[in-house]
Parts: structure tokens; sequence; C-alpha cells
């Protein structure tokens, strides 16, 4: 029975596959759920409501959206080439995301070189501030003494080393 | 007559700080303290002036004076006395007049200190101040003029302030009424705790720029400002969660946060402000990256009004609309001019403020809050270029191109669990010293307590790798501070002889600031639970019910009970009110509403979702639709959401973190 339903649903998924591939628009005869809907409907974006995904906008003409994506996955369309329709009719604006082509790879480009540029320039600066360190202290062995020389900052090394030893002491 | 009034004011106030400007330049460059006192008085006055053309404002908007656009355009004769006077913020002339007040109200309060001390930094933050408020104003009377009327002459319709000629004045007999979203408790006090937020930082920014131009290299302007920094930041972070709250509860999709612009907009300075809180930390205790705090509070400034700017100038919905709009173009010239003369002024000052520390190790306290501080403006310049990229697509292609949440998820989630790292490591490392050893010593005993945080979600079915991280780390965090807390309250306990409840107390009392700022931390990671709860484990259905029927979703089953539709004409609405029933393992737990209203004035629904909540998940039904009585059918949408209530929860927490670090301490007697 198991090994049956498996061959069963195996030719099924060809016949879809071969229907997709030829274009062809035949009714499946199985109703797609609601959930169905939604899960295609949750990855558009209409242009007139803007930035409210197809699946929560309520207006009319999101519900008449939803009814296509209904019967196009009755008809056994897949969820890319759904997505590949609205695209055709209403430009790229309706996916949540730029698709990854020319321009567009600006809008992934600059976020990655932002983050990328901002380490490495710490990681440049660590190693510049860390040589400065380096050089200064063989010169000046009381880097300390030289430091304290400005007022305030005496002050608030004290606390610190107080606030030190106190860390130390109550172990 | 009130028109007149309210008009009349705004201008004055205009004069006035027009006034200011010129007498406090004058008054430093004479050295004249004559001048710059006037100046003063100058912004003191700007407040009580703005008052009157508010006050006007609500008086029209109260008196349903529907002469008036503005009135006509978000009030109606049918709303309660409290909404009508919270249309003030409804719309945009009114919500500019509205921030207008708040500013001047910033600016009044900061002159009416005592500044016997800073005298030198006085002209240039009544400068700062008075401009930013020129601005404004300017865009209130010739731009957005809240006060404009309907007239009618032979040609037709006009808009105008003053009569026309030959114009006669018409009476609209009710006016469309506040959006029906804008009229739920929490987008009343949403919108004025955003604009506190975002006015409030005008001060740390006034004072900057105030330093920057007398050239001081002290950290003075940092401590004066500090207070009003961190109000302006709770009043913004309330603004943000609040907002959140309203989306939540009336949008209807399950989420309380969907990276729009209008939120991201709210959000860049929140990230930029929240980076300039941490960083005076190294300014104040290092007297090192003074130029960061600087840099960082300019750029707070400058997220503030650009993100009015977008939200104000049509710029969102497309370059059209932004050629269209009258207020755009001024926004940009304002905002391309501060970033002129900023970027100028910070440049001329940069050699002077170099420190002479460096920094040495990154696992000091002062390491890790610089990373904290890049991992926050790298959020900030990935949204900014997410909100910005649809329009340079537009200019560039022609296309329009939608940038949802996807984009930002990918980079908002790795730097979230780089900041709760921080948060892990920032408060047991000191300042300028590393001891690996004292670190270790100090982290096993929460690392171990924090493997809960794994073996907890794990037991509950909440399997997936990258959440289970974030719920150790979120894990780790609490236990890092909670151990801080005990340990330091256990030595104070010992030294001191005092029992735990005194210790505590005085312990928290000692360092403020400090102890603020970690119940802050342990607040952002309990809201952290709700991100995580929702962004991995939400699920939902939806579903055409007959009464009596049932849907099954996680562990629950709803049941469609009735519908009642009837008309509500104390408020002027339609509502459809659906009674649903939960259970969970055949015990009944709550009876559910989920209902849409209609609003008749502004011809608008708004759906309200039927919300059962607990620590552990909610419970989120919406009446989608439904049809006529006779086949008693109706269509959920029913969401799952779980460990959502710690947002709320953290945000609470989060509160009473700011208030411990900003209540006023006691001066001590002792040194």
């Amino acid at each position: 029975m198991k090994r049956m339903s498996r061959v069963f649903l195996g030719l099924i998924s060809l016949l879809v596959l071969m229907l997709a591939l030829t274009g062809s628009v035949l009714a499946q005869g199985s109703d797609p759920t609601d959930d169905d809907v939604n899960a295609v409907a949750s990855q558009l974006y209409c242009p007139v409501c803007e930035n409210i995904p197809l699946d929560a906008c309520g207006t009319a003409a999101c519900e008449q959206w939803r009814g296509i994506i209904r019967e196009k996955l009755a008809e056994g369309w897949t969820e890319d080439q759904i997505k590949d329709y609205f695209v055709a009719q209403y430009g790229d604006r309706v996916l949540a995301e730029p698709p990854r082509q020319g321009f567009n790879w600006l809008v992934y480009l600059v976020p990655a070189l932002a983050l990328i540029g901002g380490v490495v320039l710490l990681g440049l600066g660590f190693q510049k501030w860390r040589q400065a360190a380096v050089e200064r202290k063989p010169a000046d062995p009381s880097r300390k003494a030289k430091e304290s020389s400005e007022p305030s900052d005496d002050y608030i090394r004290k606390v610190e080393e107080e606030l030190k030893e106190r860390s130390r002491s109550s172990k | 007559m009130a028109a007149e009034i309210g008009f009349g004011a705004l201008f004055i106030t205009l004069i006035f700080a027009v006034y200011g400007i010129v007498a406090a330049v004058y008054g430093q460059k004479n050295k004249s303290q004559a001048w710059i006192l006037s100046a003063r008085q100058a912004m003191i006055l700007v407040f009580p002036l703005l008052t009157v053309s508010v006050a006007a404002m609500l008086y029209l908007l109260v008196s349903d004076d529907f002469q008036v656009v503005y009135v006509a355009d978000v009030s109606s004769r049918s709303m309660p006395v409290y909404l009508k006077l919270t249309a003030l913020w409804g719309g945009q002339a009114g919500s500019l007049l509205f921030w207008s007040w708040l500013l001047a109200g910033f600016g009044s309060a900061v002159a009416l200190r005592k500044w016997d001390r800073d005298g030198d930094l006085l002209p240039w933050v009544i400068v700062v101040n008075l401009i930013t408020l020129a601005f404004f104003l300017v865009l209130n009377i010739f731009y957005e003029n809240p006060f404009l009327r309907y007239w009618q002459d032979a040609s037709g319709i006009l808009t105008s302030f003053s009569q026309p000629k030959g114009a006669l004045p018409i009476f609209p007999s009710d006016g469309s009424g506040l959006n029906p979203l804008l009229r739920h408790p929490g987008m009343i006090i949403h919108p004025p705790m955003q604009y506190l937020g975002f006015v409030g930082f005008i001060i740390p920014f006034s004072y900057a720029i105030a330093s920057l131009i007398t050239g001081r290299t002290d950290d003075r302007w940092i401590r004066i400002s500090r207070g009003w920094t961190l109000w302006a930041w709770l009043f913004l972070s309330l603004g943000l969660v609040l907002g959140a709250r309203w989306a939540y509860d009336v949008l209807g999709w399950g989420g309380y946060w969907g990276w729009d612009p209008v939120e991201n907009s709210a959000l860049m300075p929140w990230l930029t402000g929240t980076a300039y809180l941490h960083a005076v930390l190294i300014h104040e205790k290092r007297s090192m990256f003074k130029e960061w705090s600087l840099l960082l509070i300019i750029i707070t400034y400058l997220l503030v009004i650009y993100g009015t700017f977008i939200t104000r100038s049509g710029l969102l919905s497309s370059v059209h609309s932004f050629a269209q709009s009258r207020i755009g173009p001024v926004f940009l010239g304002f905002i391309a001019l501060t970033v002129l003369i900023t970027a100028w002024l910070l440049n001329s000052r940069w050699k002077k403020l170099q420190s002479q520390h460096v920094l040495e190790k990154i696992l000091t306290r002062e390491g890790l809050i610089i990373i904290s501080v890049v991992l926050f403006l790298g959020l900030m310049v990935t949204v900014f270029w997410g909100v910005l990229f649809p329009t340079i697509s537009e200019l560039a292609t022609g296309q329009k191109v939608t940038v949802g949440p996807p984009f930002y998820e990918r980079v908002a989630g790795p730097i979230m669990g780089g900041l709760l790292i921080l948060m892990v490591l920032c408060p047991l490392a000191v300042w300028s010293f590393v001891s690996y050893r004292h670190l270790g010593r100090l982290l096993w005993k929460p690392f171990l307590v924090s493997l809960i945080g794994i073996a907890l979600p794990l037991w509950g079915g909440l399997n997936r790798w990258p959440a289970l991280i974030a719920f150790w780390l979120v894990a780790f965090v609490l236990a890092v501070n909670i151990f801080e807390f005990f340990r330091r309250t256990r030595l104070r306990r010992r030294t001191e002889n005092e029992s735990w409840g005194t210790a505590l107390a005085r312990v928290l009392k000692r360092n403020q600031r400090s102890y603020g700022a970690m119940i802050v931390h342990v607040g952002v990671v309990l809201m952290a639970l709700g991100v995580i709860g929702i962004e991995f484990f939400q699920t939902e259905t939806q579903g055409t019910l007959a009464e009596g029927q049932s849907l099954n979703l996680a562990s629950y089953t709803m049941t469609y009970e009735q519908l009642d539709v009837f008309d509500d004409m104390s408020s002027a609405r339609n509502v459809a009110r659906a009674v649903v029933s939960v259970e969970k393992n055949g015990k009944v737990l709550d009876e559910l509403y989920p209902r849409r209203d209609f609003y008749y004035d502004s011809g608008q629904p708004v759906t309200i979702p039927g919300v059962r909540s607990t620590l552990l998940d909610d419970f989120y039904v919406i009446l989608v639709d439904w049809k006529e009585v006779t086949s008693q059918g109706a269509t959920f949408k029913v969401y799952n959401n779980p460990l959502v209530k710690w947002l709320w929860v953290g945000a609470w927490v989060f509160i009473g973190g700011v208030l411990v670090a900003t209540w006023p301490a006691k001066k001590k007697s002792t040194a």
C-alpha cells in the first residue's frame, strides 16, 4: 500500500513538473488551503499598500491578488512561477527584496562593505595603538607617572586601582 | 479669532528666535554680556509663545471649527474630546507645530538653568537651538500652516490663512475624522514620546557644537547634557516600544516590527544615540575617543532631522511625489547645510581632540565598548541604506524595488548576537587593564548557569540551532549581571554587616549609573527573548469556519462560537465582533473577541485581534472576513507567538534601569 502511494505520488509530481515545464494550465482539481496561499502571499508586496506583505493586507486589491495566487496554485503552479508572474506584471517591487542582479547588487554590497570596513579599521586601529604603546614603554618605563601629570586622570587611575584591589581582595 | 491668535503667536515666535540668534552671535563677537543675556531671554520666551499657538490649535479642534483645514482633516464631531486633543499630532501640519512646541520647551528649559559656570558655551547653545527651532517655524508658517482656512469665491473653494478678496468663509458641517488606526491608546502616547526623544537630542547636540566652536576639549559638555541625553534616549526607546505595541495590537499582522521606513527612521537615531551613550563613557573615564562622541551626537541629530524629512516629504512613496512636495527641498537644504558646517567644525578641531592615551587591548572595557559602537553603526548604515535604496534605484534605473524584512534581518540578527556577547563581557571587564585570570574567575559560574539557556528550550521543543545560540547568550547575559549584583551585595553585606536588602539598596546607590546600565542590559536581553521567540518559532494558520467548527494551531484549539455585527453610534462605527473559545489539552482556557471596526467618518476599517497572552506564548486571533448571516461562516487568521510577552516585560525592566541611572543622587558628605 505504502509503496503504491509513493509511486503514485512520484507520478503525480512528475506530471506536475511536466505541466509546469510546458507552461500548460490544466486544472489539478486540488484546492489549495488558505495557508498555502498565505505562504506565497507573505513573500509578496503589492505596489499600492507599501510595506505591508500581501498576506496581511486587508484591501480589496490585495484580496484579488490572493485570489490569483489561489487560482495559480490550483492550476499547479509552483511558488517561484507565481512570484515570477507577479514580477512580470508589476516589476521587481512586488518582491520582499530586490533580486540579486545588476544594479541591485549595490543594496547588498554596501552594508557588507561597511561592516567589513568597520572591522578592518578597528583592527588596524588596535594594531597601531598597541604599537604606540610598545614603543612608548621602553623609552618611558614610568608611563603611569607620565600620564598622572594630567590631574583629572590621576584621580581616575587611583579610583580604578582601588577598584581592582577590591575585586582581587574579594576573592 | 483663535486662528489669528495661533498664527500670530507662531509668527512672533519666529521673530524672537531670529532675534535670539542675531543677539547671541553679536554679543559673542563684541563680548557683550548684555546682548547674550538678551538672547537668553528670547530663548526663554519661545516656549510660552508657542504654547499660545498650540492652545489656539487645541481650542479650534475642541470647538469643531471646521473652517480650519487642519481641523476638518483630522477631527470630526463624533470624536470624544481626548481624541480631538490628540488630533493635534494626527496630521502633518499639526504634528510639525507640536514638534516645534516640544523643541521650544527643551530650549527654554536649557536657557533657564544656571549659566554662571559655563558662560562661554551659552551663546552657541542658544544659536544651535534657535536655528533648529526657526527652521521648523519657517516650515510651519510658509509651507505647512496648520491655521489655513476654507474660503469660497466665484472660482471655487480656496484655502488660505487670510480672507482672499471677494471670498467668503465656508464652514464644512463635519470633518473627516482622525485616521482610526491612530485612535488606539498606544498611538495617542506613542508620538509624544517619539517626538520628545527626537527633540531631546538637540540639547546634547547643541552643547557638542558649542564645545567645538569654543575649542574646548574637556568633557564638560557631556557632563552637563548627560541628564538630558538619558531622558531623550528613554523617550525615544519608549516611543519605539509603544510603536511596536501599537503595531501588534492594531495593525493585525501578528508582528510588532516590519522594518517599515517610518519605523526605521525612528530606529536610526536610536542606534547612534545608544552608540553615543556608550562612547561618552570612554570619553569621561579615559578621555579617549572624544572625536567619536562628537561625531556620534552629530550623526544622531542629523538622523533626527533626516527621519522627519523622509517621513514628511513624500520621498518614500516616490521620487516624483518628493519633487512635488514643497517641504522636501527645504529639508534637504537644511540637512546639507548642517552636514557641511558640522563636518568643517569637526575637521578643524580633529587634531586637537586626539587623545594621548592609546587603546592597548581589546578585552579592556573601552575596547569592548568601541566594538559595540562599531556594531551599532554597522546596523545604522544598513538600515540607512535599506531605506534609501528604493529611491536610488528609482533614480538610477527607473525601477522601484522593495527592501523588506529579510534584508534587514540578515544583518540585524548577527549584530544582535555580537552585542549579546559584548553584554556578557563588558560588565566584567575593567578599564585599561586585562586580566584573563580575573575574567575567567568571574565567568565560569555564570557560564555553567547559562547552559540552562540551551537545556530549557531543548526540553520545550524549541530546537533550531541559531535560536539555541541566541537563548544561550541571553541566559549568559542574565547570569553575568545577576551574579555581579549578588557578588557585590555579598561583599558589602560582609564588610558592612548589613542585611541583604539594605546591602543591595546601598550597592545600587553607590554607582547608580553603572547599575542602572546593568538593569537596562537585563531589560534588553529579556526583550531579545521576545524577538527570538517570534522570529524563529512563530506559527500561523488560516481557515474559514462555520459556527461550532474549530481550528488547530500549536497545541491550541480555537472554536468559533458566534459573530455579532452592530452599530456603535457613540463612536460612529460599525463593529463586527466574533466570539471564539481557546482550548489547550481539552481544557477551555479563555474566550477571545477579535473584531473589525469600520469608522463611518473616515471610511476606514481597523482590525483588532483577540489575544491570550502568557509568559510562554501568545495566541493571537484576527477576524479576516465574514460571510452574510445566512451562511454563518467567518475566516480567522491565527498566530502562535512564543515568548513575545517578554518584549513588554523587558521594556518595563529597561525603563526601571534608566530611572535608576537618572535618579538624582544625594551629594555624598564624605569624599
